[in-house]
């Protein structure tokens, strides 16, 4: 134990040039430069500079975590210490753009970039300025650690939300101008960014609504616990009502643009939904699960196209039980030669059918039928009441609905006999066997209404852009879903919503970052999985099943200790007193 | 009148001989044994005759119905259930789950009915679960219910696993192993679950086993294996003074008493 008592001058060192690496590396490819242009706050403090002093700020914070406990002194210095080690990446990026230039071997490492490194103070006064704001950014990071829960969780949250509203300035400006008009949008935002005193203000709304929550939160909380059965039902039709009426109206809030990216939200949310059933509940690793999306969607277009391709010119409301039926038929005929996969196998079977389906609506042998690579054009609309649902914000009812009709009976299966059967299929396959659960229909069940949501999906997608080709049928949206429900917590039905609002609204919200788009897509996994391998909104059963191990490793703990006391008493003298 | 008679069953790996012509019977509401030296087929035959391997040769019938080329569903579905050596509960389920997952083969419901939640089918679940938090006190897990089946200790696990067969409502429990891992407070507690069990449900059981204290104490008949083939069958009196078991446990020098024994056992 004295040993961790001392100053260990490698925590500082390892941290710092952890986070100098990566400072250099996001100046080094351009992300620095490109996104200095970008301001969060007027004239303050720029995209840029976030994403720089980001992981400075982050490892100093870690690095105070790492002093030994009730020595703030250490915590402050290795805060501080790593904050100046990593500058030094910087300081010798610049010193040496000095001497040579970078600039043919790195385009990225520009006038502009050593401009933003130096803070325009020139090389050497530059160079010093730089290494004292990552050291006090550093020291603040740490202090930031030491300070006690209660103080520290508002000031994250403040940050957390005002980084929120500076990044999505444009589409809080487009909605303040539709409520209350441009002269108020202009009182708000300056061109793209949040005005000096309203960032303060969401900051110290925001931190402040976290106090409230926090004192309050728990008392909230046991008064509703404390109400009888009859006033919680009340609560609980009342918080519903809620949510319908704010489904309902979401698209008057949100006008055409943030609709047409709700829209995009719920159809990929519906396909999560399936792929839900088929890998969180199931188990079983479907990497071609597009390939319904596809025949869903190609059936609509048949059946309901106005062009030279169309056979039936059926309507909206008339074709779509007919894609669900076709796309189930599809995941039969999946299902059928994969019962006896498991794992990677299945995996790659699947990965198969995916790609057979893809090339075969590009081949020249169904061209005649379904356009090939030229695509079905002409996909009706549908109709209510004589009214077509063109726009983005009438279409969302058409996606929304289909969401919830998928989340409903995903949530009714996963409480009911057909779910544990696939929960005990995925836990161990032939004990599942052996208690009487029939592999193959349960197996071909969970394909045939995986498919059939993702049918449900590519009928609604191909109708919302009235006009299909190959090429948005590919191995990538298996993917995309794929890590929605991974990201989202296996299993779990909040999680596929999350998931979706993820991986699918936030990419396209950030559409003006296009160039890193996919890099920020990937970090952020990476650390989704290291952080959080259990998803956002884990499955109860999930969450307890990862953080099992988390408890055992302490020995001591009380409170993880106290069940298994409770549990063994019982356990040992049970046969006896039977 | 044997409810599970099996003849000349015989189960090939390559070129390995696992089960080798093993002739079986068992007759209502017996509690028999298989024992046998580690690798003598004993868990083999068990797979054979839960479907989860096929015989190579041999006819295998329960209550008048071969088992032969049936699937492991189907034959619990027939009243065969079954423990494994080293335990195999779902991890990641809930006890209760657990031996709802055991009764699934008598609940009738689809899952259509589910997804619009009938009368029917509400009332098939309310029941299903009053009947496992039933089972689950009958084993000795009142109130674990909850917790998931890999967080138990190792004694319930293997109750939770006990439960879990039996809620199937079988007429022949297979237990593999039923005591492996306990201490002799736990075993002897198990013998009298498992006598408990017969004489309140009238099952029939047939388990493997180890534990010699067990066996005797137990079994009203014994069967032994080595090397796949039957070497001999009889109370538990007769199994103890037989020499070909003997010497299958303890080696050719144990059967005919010469001084070498000790260093044998060891070995």
């Amino acid at each position: 134990m004295s040993e961790t008592n001392n100053f260990d001058y490698r925590i500082p060192l390892q941290n710092g040039l952890i986070a100098g690496v990566v400072a250099l590396s996001v100046s080094v490819i351009g992300m620095v430069t490109l996104l200095a242009q970008r301001y969060l706050i007027a004239g303050w403090l720029t995209l840029g500079q976030v994403i720089l002093f980001m992981a400075p700020a982050a490892m100093s914070y870690l690095a105070a975590g790492k002093a030994p406990q009730n020595n703030r002194g250490i915590a402050l210095i290795y805060g501080f210490l790593t904050g100046l080690i990593s500058a030094l990446p910087l300081v010798a990026l610049i010193l040496l753009n000095e001497v040579i230039d970078l600039r043919q071997f790195l385009p990225n490492v520009s006038p502009a970039l050593i401009e933003i490194l130096t803070f325009g103070r020139g090389t050497v006064a530059g160079s010093l300025f730089l290494i004292i704001v990552t050291s006090v950014l550093g020291l603040v990071a740490a202090g930031l650690y030491l300070l006690p829960d209660r103080i520290r969780r508002p000031i994250f949250s403040g940050l957390i939300w005002t980084f929120f509203f500076g990044m999505f300035s444009e589409i809080l400006s487009d909605r303040l101008r539709t409520f209350f008009g441009t002269d108020f949008a202009k009182l708000i935002i300056e061109s793209k960014a949040l005005r000096p005193v309203v960032a303060v203000t969401i900051f110290i709304v925001t931190a402040s609504l976290s106090v409230l929550w926090s004192r309050r939160g728990d008392k909230v909380k046991g008064r509703m616990a404390k109400m009888d059965t009859k006033s919680q039902n009340r609560m609980r039709y009342g918080l519903i009502i809620f949510g319908i009426t704010l489904m309902l109206i979401l698209p008057l809030l949100l006008g055409t643009y943030l609709s047409e990216v709700m829209n995009m939200i719920l159809i990929f949310a519906l396909m999560g939904f399936g792929l839900n059933i088929v890998v969180g509940f199931a188990g079983l690793l479907d990497l071609g699960y597009v390939a319904f999306f596809a025949i869903g969607a190609y059936t609509m277009g048949v059946l309901t196209s106005t062009g030279d391709l169309g056979v039936a010119g059926m309507s909206f409301w008339l074709a779509i039980p007919i894609c669900v039926a076709v796309s189930m038929l599809g995941g039969l005929l999946l299902g059928m030669p994969v019962l006896r996969m498991r794992g990677d196998y299945l995996a790659i079977v699947t990965l198969g059918f995916g790609e057979i389906i893809r090339i075969l609506v590009l081949s020249d042998l169904l061209k005649p039928y379904i356009g090939g690579a030229q695509g079905l054009l002409k996909i009706n609309k549908p109709v209510i009441v004589g009214i077509p649902l063109i726009k983005p914000d009438q279409f969302y009812y058409v996606a929304l609905a289909g969401c919830l009709i998928a989340a409903f009976i995903s949530y009714r299966l996963s409480q009911a006999r057909l779910g544990r059967q696939w929960m005990a299929i995925r836990e161990d396959e032939d004990v599942a066997e052996a208690m009487g659960i029939r592999l193959v229909n349960t197996k071909l069940l969970a394909f045939a209404i995986g498919a059939a949501f993702a049918g449900l999906a590519g009928a609604i997608f191909a109708s919302k852009l009235t006009s299909i080709f190959p090429h948005s049928f590919n191995l990538l949206i298996s993917i995309n879903v794929l890590c929605m429900i991974i990201v989202g917590g296996m299993g779990s039905l909040p999680g596929v919503i999350l998931g979706a609002l993820a991986l699918v609204g936030l990419p396209e919200l950030l559409r003006e970052f296009a160039e890193f788009r996919l890099l920020m897509y990937g970090i952020v996994l990476i650390v989704m999985m290291l952080a959080k391998p259990e998803g956002l909104w884990p499955s109860a059963i999930r969450k307890r099943e990862l953080h099992v191990h988390d408890n055992e490793d302490y020995e001591d703990y009380p409170e993880a200790m106290a069940p298994r006391a409770e549990t063994r008493d019982p356990g040992l003298e049970g046969p006896s007193h039977l | 009148m044997a409810i599970l008679t099996a003849k000349e069953v015989t189960k090939r790996f390559g070129g390995l001989v696992a089960v080798n012509k093993y002739d079986f019977e068992i007759g209502a509401e017996e509690i028999v044994s298989i024992i046998g030296p580690n690798g003598a087929g004993k868990t083999t035959f068990f797979n054979c005759l839960t479907g989860f391997y096929q015989a190579n040769e041999g006819d295998m019938l329960f209550l008048g119905q071969r088992l032969n080329g049936r699937t492991p569903d189907q034959i619990t579905r027939m009243g065969i259930a079954r423990t494994y050596q080293n335990i195999r509960v779902f991890p990641a389920m809930t006890a209760i789950e657990n031996i709802l997952v055991g009764e699934d083969p008598r609940l009738k419901t689809s899952w259509i009915e589910a997804v619009i939640k009938t009368k029917r089918y509400t009332k098939e679940e309310e029941e299903a679960v009053a009947e496992a938090n039933r089972l689950l006190e009958y084993v000795g897990l009142t109130g674990m219910g909850d917790q998931l089946s890999h967080n138990l200790p190792y004694g319930a696990q293997r109750r939770l696993e006990l439960a879990r067969a039996l809620a199937s409502q079988p007429t022949l429990l297979l237990l593999d192993e039923p005591t492996a891992g306990m201490n002799p407070h736990e075993s002897a507690e198990m013998m009298h679950f498992i006598k408990k069990l017969r004489d309140d449900l009238g099952i029939t059981i047939l388990l493997i086993e180890h534990d010699m204290r067990v066996v005797m104490g137990i079994s009203e008949r014994i069967s032994v294996l080595d090397f796949g083939s039957k070497i001999c069958e009889g109370t538990p009196a007769e199994i103890q003074c037989n020499p070909n078991v003997i010497e299958a446990y303890l080696g050719r020098g144990a059967a005919t008493g010469l001084s070498e024994t000790p260093e044998k056992t060891v070995a």
